[in-house]
C-alpha cells in the first residue's frame, strides 16, 4: 500500500491504475480508555491531536466528533489566514500560525494549498486610512508585515475594485499583509488527520459526547452516543458549542455563541487576485482554486446556534460585493451557509485549563480560527502533554476575565461586529 | 428576513432592532469580589434553545423590551415589556 505522497509514488501508482493507495486516515471504534480525548473533529481538535503525537510522543489519543470530520467551522469558512493584529501577544500567537502554514504541506506531506496572496483591508475614509496607519505600525512594531496603499496601489492589486469617484463606496486606500493570504480548509482538516492517524491516533466519527464521567470532581473520561469512553485528560475544542459543553461539565465561559455567514458564486476563471476586507461593508472576498467567488458578511446581531445565517446579513453583503465589485454583479449564487462561532468580549481565544481538573479547552477564536488551527492544536497539545501553559499562551487564559487583564483585539474581526 | 414583534409597533424586520442580550442580569454591590464582578460583565449561560433577551427598537420607537427566543429556531415565544418578568411557564 501506498502512503507517502509524492512525484514518483504519483507516477507509480498511475501505472498501477491507482489501485494500491492506503486510505488517507482510519475512521476507528473507539477503545475503552486513552491518555487523551480531544472532543472535536475540526481543524483545532485534529491538530491537537497531531501534535501531541509529533511533538510530544504521545499517541494514545482519540479524538472524537459528533458528525464528520472537518463537517463543522472548518468547512464553512472563507479560509482567510492572516496576523494582522495589533497587540504583541496576538501578533506572537497569530503569526506563529502563519509560519506553521508556511510550512504545512511539507511537514503533512499533504498539500493545504496554501496561498499568501495577499489580504487588503480597505479604507473608505481619511477616518479608516488613519486608524490603519496606527494599524499597520502597530504591525511593523510587531515585526509583521504591512503596509499602506493608495487608491491605485489597492486597483493593482485587485484590480476588479471600482476605485472610480463615482463609486457607491469610495475607496481611498487600504493595507496589505503580503505574506497572508488563503488555504484549502479540508486539505487542512484531512492533513492533520492523515497524520495523526499515521502516527496511532484514533479518529472517531459520528461520536457525540452526551455528558462527562467525574471522579471526585475531576474529569475522567466522557459518555458519548458511543459508549463510556475514559482518559487521563480531556479537552475540548468545539468553537460554538463550547458553552454547551462547559455547562454538561459544570463551569461557564464567557462565550456568545453567533452565527457568522458566507457564500460563494457559480465558478468563474480567476478574476480576483488577492483576498479583500472591507470593515465598514460588513463584506469580504476572495476566489476559490475551484473558482468559486467566496463572500463572506458580517455576524448576525443575535446569539443564534443556526447554521444558516440572516437574511439581513445576507443582502448586506450582497449589496456590499455588487458595488465594490460591479463586474461580479451579475454572477449567480451557488451555495449559501453559516457557522456557529464563539465570541469572547475581547476577541482574543481561550486556550488552556478549566476550573474542573482534567478538562482542557481552546475556545473563544470567534471569527477567525481556521488561521489559529496550527498554533490552537500546537499549544493545546503542550499544556496536555505538559501541564504547563506554553509561553504563547500564558496571556490567552480563562482567568484574565477575573483579574481584567484582558486583551481587546479590535484587530481580530477582520470586519467590524 | 426575521420579524419580530415590537410590543409598540408591532411586526417590524430585524434589522430595524439591536439585540442587547441576556435580560434581566443582576448587578452585584459594588464592593463585591473580582470574581462575583468578572461573572457579572463577561460570563454568560449561552443557551442552545430558549434565552430570554433584551432588544431594542433603535431604528423605530427606541424602547427596550424582552423577547423569549429559540437560538435554534429563532421562534419567538413571548414578548414582554422591559420592567415586566419573564411569563412563568417559560422558566428555564
Amino acid at each position: 500500500m501506498r502512503n507517502r505522497y509524492s512525484a514518483g509514488n504519483l507516477i507509480g501508482a498511475a501505472i498501477g491504475g491507482h489501485k494500491d493507495w492506503a486510505p488517507a486516515w482510519l475512521d476507528v471504534d473507539p477503545k475503552p480508555r486513552y491518555d487523551v480525548i480531544v472532543i472535536g473533529g475540526g481543524g483545532h481538535g485534529l491538530a491537537t491531536a497531531y501534535y501531541l503525537a509529533k511533538n510530544h510522543g504521545m499517541t494514545n489519543v482519540a479524538v472524537v466528533e459528533a458528525g464528520w470530520i472537518g463537517g463543522g467551522n472548518t468547512g464553512r469558512n472563507t479560509t482567510v489566514v492572516r496576523s494582522n493584529y495589533l497587540y504583541p501577544e496576538s501578533a506572537r500567537l497569530y503569526d506563529f500560525s502563519v509560519q506553521r502554514y508556511e510550512s504545512l504541506s511539507k511537514d503533512l506531506n499533504f498539500n493545504v494549498m496554501f496561498s499568501q496572496r495577499g489580504v487588503i483591508t480597505l479604507a473608505h475614509s481619511r477616518h479608516d486610512l488613519d486608524a490603519q496607519e496606527r494599524w499597520t505600525n502597530a504591525m511593523l512594531c510587531n515585526g509583521i508585515d504591512a503596509e499602506m496603499l493608495n487608491a491605485r496601489q489597492v486597483q493593482e492589486c485587485e484590480p476588479r475594485l471600482d476605485i472610480s469617484s463615482r463609486a457607491r463606496y469610495p475607496i481611498l486606500g487600504g493595507f496589505i499583509q503580503r505574506r497572508a493570504g488563503s488555504a484549502r480548509h479540508d486539505a487542512v482538516a484531512w492533513g492533520y488527520a492523515r497524520g495523526a492517524s499515521a502516527l496511532g491516533v484514533d479518529i472517531v466519527q459520528q461520536c457525540s459526547v452526551l455528558d462527562f464521567i467525574k471522579k471526585h470532581g475531576r474529569v475522567v473520561g466522557v459518555k458519548t452516543s458511543r459508549g463510556e469512553i475514559r482518559a487521563d485528560r480531556v479537552a475540548m475544542a468545539v468553537a460554538g458549542h463550547s458553552s454547551v459543553l462547559a455547562n454538561l461539565a459544570g463551569f461557564s465561559l464567557p462565550v456568545t455563541s453567533y452565527a457568522l455567514q458566507a457564500m460563494v458564486s457559480e465558478p468563474v476563471k480567476p478574476v480576483l487576485k488577492a483576498v479583500t476586507l472591507s470593515p465598514a461593508l460588513g463584506a469580504y472576498w476572495s476566489q476559490s482554486d475551484k473558482g468559486e467567488v467566496v463572500i463572506g458578511g458580517a455576524l448576525d446581531h443575535f446569539p443564534s446556534y443556526a447554521q444558516r445565517g440572516s437574511f439581513a446579513i445576507n443582502q448586506q453583503a450582497i449589496a456590499a460585493t455588487v458595488e465594490a465589485f460591479p463586474s461580479l454583479g451579475r454572477l449567480r449564487l451557488l451555495r449559501q451557509w453559516a457557522g456557529i462561532v464563539d465570541v469572547v468580549k475581547d476577541s482574543s481565544p481561550i486556550i488552556g485549563a478549566t476550573p474542573i481538573p482534567g478538562l482542557y479547552i481552546n475556545c473563544g477564536w470567534g471569527t477567525g480560527g481556521f488561521k489559529a488551527i496550527p498554533v490552537g492544536g500546537w499549544i493545546l497539545a503542550h499544556v496536555l502533554a505538559t501541564g504547563q501553559n506554553h509561553e504563547l499562551a500564558e496571556a490567552f487564559q480563562l482567568a484574565r476575565f477575573h483579574t481584567g487583564r484582558l486583551i481587546d483585539e479590535a484587530a481580530a474581526s477582520g470586519i467590524a461586529h | 428576513m426575521m420579524q419580530l414583534q415590537c410590543p409598540f409597533c408591532g411586526y417590524r424586520p430585524e434589522n430595524e432592532f439591536d439585540c442587547g442580550g441576556t435580560t434581566a442580569i443582576a448587578r452585584p454591590p459594588i464592593d463585591c469580589s473580582d470574581e462575583v464582578w468578572g461573572d457579572y460583565l463577561f460570563f454568560r449561560v449561552n443557551p442552545k434553545g430558549l434565552h430570554a433577551e433584551r432588544w431594542r427598537h433603535t431604528f423605530g420607537c427606541g424602547q427596550w423590551f424582552n423577547v423569549v427566543r429559540d437560538t435554534v429556531t429563532h421562534e419567538v415565544s413571548a414578548v414582554y415589556r422591559i420592567t415586566e418578568s419573564r411569563p412563568r411557564a417559560l422558566d428555564p
